[in-house]
């Protein structure tokens, strides 16, 4: 794959499209900088390896398309100091969730409530940017209606959204423009303001 | 302190039992008998090496010849450690963590043992240090082997969770802190249970020799309580040493998780 270039502005969405294997995963973890690879990001004018990694990863923030837990429940990804009680209440209630579902057995949810509380998880701290890969694949319609109504309001609050996808229809909906990697192998830059 | 010194012939009469062994194995088609033969060999030479080797040091009374004897223990304890591991790190870093946290933890202990408190005269006597080195590694190896394991399986098992906890901004310590958490009291398990239940399952090895040797048991038991402190605390200091080094190398200072640093699982005996 030759070198990529791309730059998207503050709530516009970019969907990055391409067969299975063509690298959309790659391309957004080497953006939160979770993969070592070469190429330069910038954000508000700050290059990835000039900001602490750690505080890269708060600003610019993966859903990976299967998220972990590390917890018997989810609670602990929602830590009080982190986060914004009443906000969470209401970023929870727009996904079709509540508080109690933070205190059920990881194991107890179903694959859908775990992508939904993924979602809200990556909400916390106010991340400027948000790299979603393929956040509705695992839902039922219902509730990956809820959270493409949540992704177009976190672009009207100004937020930049990559969105990893095979869904053309949600591609469609949401995106200002549209990636499509090639087939063979994956990314060696990429660059978003 | 009298004891009776053993002859060949009464070597050979021991060994009647696990010609015994070997025997069974015969009758129930076990196909033993020929690793009983060649473990028995390897044994009575590799002691048999050994015990010349520590007399020959012993009678030089030479440094140099001790911290040869402690060199050749380190290169022993590494590639133990090393090669009993599932997933090995890429390069020499496993046989380097395997062989100098417990040999730095190791040397610490019996240091500290044999000057602050056997007293021995030179302090690296071998008479007293060697030995105790080489109960002290030989038991801190055994953590090690088990921390390493212990981290490497469960990095790999649970990276969802960890690289969740990275993606939401936590620093590397903190997103490893169960896993190191985990690993660090896999490796300090044998020890606490072989002190917990010394003396009432067995009497620990070194104590049995002494009494043997004609020690008065409580005198064999204050050594033996002595170096079971002294493993204990080594164990730690090298569980601890090898836990962090293994969190640092499957990490990277961008705070990665660095799963290519491993090689693919293999089989182990």
């Amino acid at each position: 794959m030759p070198p990529l270039s791309f730059e998207v502005a503050g709530g516009e969405c970019l969907a990055v499209e391409g067969a299975s294997g063509s690298g959309k995963t790659r391309l957004l973890r080497a953006i939160a900088d979770l993969d070592p690879v070469e190429g330069l990001v910038f954000l508000d004018g700050a290059e990835r390896a000039e900001v602490p990694a750690p505080q890269w990863r708060r600003m610019v923030r993966y859903v990976a398309a299967e998220p972990g837990w590390w917890s018997d429940t989810p609670r602990a990804a929602f830590a009080p100091g982190l986060v914004d009680g009443g906000r969470l209440d209401r970023q929870l209630d727009h996904v079709g969730l509540t508080r109690a579902h933070l205190d059920m057995d990881i194991a107890v949810l179903s694959t859908g409530e775990r992508s939904r509380l993924a979602f809200v998880r990556a909400l916390q701290g106010e991340p400027k940017v948000l790299l979603l890969d393929e956040p509705t694949a695992a839902l039922d319609p219902g509730s990956a209606a809820l959270i493409e109504e949540q992704i177009k309001f976190q672009l009207y609050g100004g937020r930049i959204v990559l969105l990893a996808t095979h869904d053309a229809g949600l591609s469609q909906r949401l995106s200002h423009t549209r990636l499509v990697l090639p087939k063979p192998r994956a990314v060696a830059g990429a660059g978003a303001s | 302190m009298s004891y009776v010194p053993l002859t060949p012939f009464d070597l050979a009469l021991a060994a009647i039992l696990l010609v015994v062994t070997a025997g069974l194995s015969l009758a129930f088609r076990l196909g033993l008998e020929r690793t009983i033969a060649i473990s028995a060999l390897r044994m009575c030479v590799q002691l048999g090496a050994v015990a010349l080797v520590l007399k020959l040091v012993f009678e030089s009374g030479s440094s140099l010849a001790t911290a040869a004897f402690a060199l050749m223990m380190l290169a022993a304890t590494a590639y133990e450690v090393g090669s009993r591991q599932e997933r090995r790190f890429h390069g020499a870093a496993s046989y380097l963590i395997g062989g100098a946290a417990p040999f730095v933890a190791g040397l610490i202990a019996s240091v500290f043992a044999v000057s602050a408190i056997i007293g021995s005269e030179p302090w690296w006597s071998p008479r007293y240090l060697l030995p105790i080195l080489g109960m002290v590694i030989g038991n801190a190896l055994a953590g090690v082997t088990l921390v390493l394991d212990a981290i490497t399986s469960a990095a790999s098992r649970e990276r969802a969770a960890i690289e969740a906890r990275l993606a939401l901004g936590e620093t590397r310590t903190d997103a490893m802190q169960d896993v190191l958490r985990r690993g660090l009291k896999a490796g300090m398990t044998p020890i606490l249970s072989a002190m917990a239940v010394a003396g009432l399952v067995s009497v620990p090895g070194m104590m049995t020799g002494q009494i043997l040797a004609g020690a008065d048991p409580v005198d064999a038991m204050t050594y033996q309580v002595m170096i079971l402190f002294l493993i204990a605390g080594a164990t730690g200091i090298a569980v601890v040493l090898a836990g962090l080094a293994a969190v640092m190398l499957l990490t990277d200072d961008r705070h990665r998780l660095r799963l290519d640093r491993l090689s693919a699982a293999k089989k182990t005996d």
